[in-house]
């Protein structure tokens, strides 16, 4: 029996939803599945690398690195996602100095300014993910590594990083939850991933609970495999720790 | 048109425009944090309960609304909620009549569910926070369940909750510029708006960028000084 089948054999209505077309537009739905995951990994990996330099900038003693860092993640953190994709997408076509540029062939499509403010935004959260966890390196931890004669980069590598990576990772998980919700955000500006291709069948059908309902619960599947990739994670860079306690 | 002119008072200029819709934000803003904080007493009671199945009702609701976007839950919200409001009532009352919510109110209800979810996990928190000692200790001395619940329980759980309420305050409000999507006019309606009509799109985000930045800068400023308030009697290590 394929799928379509599958969905006719359904009741054509229960509690006033229209059963057959929330099972026909599964397949369809589930099309804007690899666009979501496409805007998630990239922009994760770049806004990481961004975070990362953000991070380093705020914990230095340069005065000018130090502001530049706090004011980028005072407004990222500060003004709605919605607000950044907005003025990268719309906002920046208005000037005709760009428009006329290089980079217009970029800034033109809905798909690079979407990574472009997602990038951005995760960008600023995840630096202070990371500053938190740099900065909760017990010191006698460095001063023993010192005082056994590391320095530099192996003591970043061998005492400080895997510190603070484990400390870090709870709250990196979270921020990888917000940036698969986020990714909800770039349907506005007409990126088709599942809110978007959401969008476009209710256009069609007017049919609204029925399938944003799917979109919600194929968006809460992700969500559910992005926890566990980040328990398994917690369970394997932490052993010692009693995880069944906190499970429970 | 100088874009200075372009937020101008007046006739021609949208500034009083941004202000007033920077006013309905901050409504729509306190609304919703009140319609979560009712709704996370009632969910933090159901997932701290000993019944199985209340539990897994509170535990339904913060992770489903955790883990759908948040524009989603507004969506469902906006198209959604007449209908089953006008169903339930035909379903109890026989009421057959066009049942139809100010477009404020639901989107407050949506933005207010959001919130809760988040302040549910806060405050649930909080509750656990509280040294079980202290209960045995209020129960020896004859305390019965309110007098603990509001000389013990309260007074420390509105101190650990605050940093973790201010958090969710900060997010409801930036989660209010998804409801421009309902119509409401508030900040991110009313620059969208204004930039169609004025063909000066970056002009009017930023500025909606400045008025959340001022919201969001001022919340936390009230918030610290909140926090210290509520822990002017607590002894620092």
């Amino acid at each position: 029996m394929n799928f379509m089948d599958f969905c006719e054999s359904l009741p054509k209505e229960f509690l006033g939803l229209k059963v057959q077309l929330m099972c026909n537009s599964i397949p369809k739905l589930l099309g804007g599945i690899p666009l979501t995951i496409e805007l998630v990994l990239i922009s994760l990996l770049i806004g990481f690398l961004l975070a990362l330099g953000l991070a380093l900038m705020r914990l230095s003693k340069n005065r000018f690195l130090n502001v530049v860092s706090r004011s980028y993640v005072f407004y990222f953190r500060g003004t709605p996602l919605l607000v950044q994709i907005f003025l990268i997408y719309y906002g920046l076509a208005q000037f005709d100095f760009i428009k006329e540029s290089f980079v217009w062939p970029f800034f033109r499509e809905a798909y690079w300014c979407g990574i472009l403010a997602l990038t951005l935004n995760t960008g600023a959260y995840t630096a202070e993910i990371i500053r938190g966890g740099l900065q909760s390196v017990p010191y006698g931890q460095i001063e023993s590594a010192r005082a056994v004669g590391m320095s530099g980069i192996l003591l970043y590598r061998r005492i400080i990083l895997p510190i603070a990576f484990r400390q870090a990772l709870p709250a990196y998980g979270n921020e990888m939850i917000l940036m698969v919700k986020g990714t909800s955000l770039v349907s506005t500006i007409t990126l088709m991933e599942i809110t978007g291709i959401a969008r476009y069948i209710i256009a069609k059908y007017w049919t609204p609970v029925e399938i944003f309902l799917i979109a919600g619960i194929i968006y809460l599947v992700i969500n559910f495999i992005v926890t566990q990739i980040i328990k398994y994670a917690e369970i394997k860079f932490t052993p010692y720790l009693d995880h069944a306690k906190k499970t429970r | 048109m100088d874009s200075l002119a372009l937020l101008g008072f007046g006739d021609t200029g949208w500034g009083d425009e941004m202000l007033r819709a920077a006013l309905v934000t901050i409504l729509v803003s306190l609304s919703a944090m009140a319609i979560g904080l009712v709704v996370s007493v009632f969910a933090t009671m159901s997932k701290l309960s000993s019944s199985r199945f209340i539990r897994s009702i509170g535990n339904t609701y913060t992770t489903v609304v955790r883990g759908i976007p948040e524009l989603l839950v507004i969506y469902l919200l906006y198209f959604g909620a007449n209908n089953a409001i006008m169903g339930v009532a035909k379903k109890l009352f026989g009421y057959n009549q066009y049942i139809e919510l100010p477009v404020f109110l639901i989107a407050a209800i949506a933005v207010g569910i959001i919130s809760g979810a988040y302040s549910t996990e806060v405050i649930r928190g909080a509750f656990l926070a509280v040294p079980k000692g202290q209960i045995e200790a209020s129960k020896s001395v004859g305390m019965n369940k309110f007098l603990i619940f509001r000389r013990i329980l309260i007074p420390q759980v509105l101190r650990y909750a605050l940093p973790g309420l201010g958090n969710v305050w900060q997010l409801t409000l930036k989660d209010t510029a998804l409801i421009m999507v309902t119509g409401v006019v508030e900040i991110m309606r009313q620059a969208h708006v204004a930039a169609g009509s004025t063909y000066s799109p970056f002009i009017f985000y930023i500025t909606a960028a400045l008025l959340y930045l001022v919201l969001t800068s001022a919340s936390s400023k009230a918030l610290n000084s909140a926090e210290s308030w509520a822990n002017k009697g607590v002894r620092r290590a």
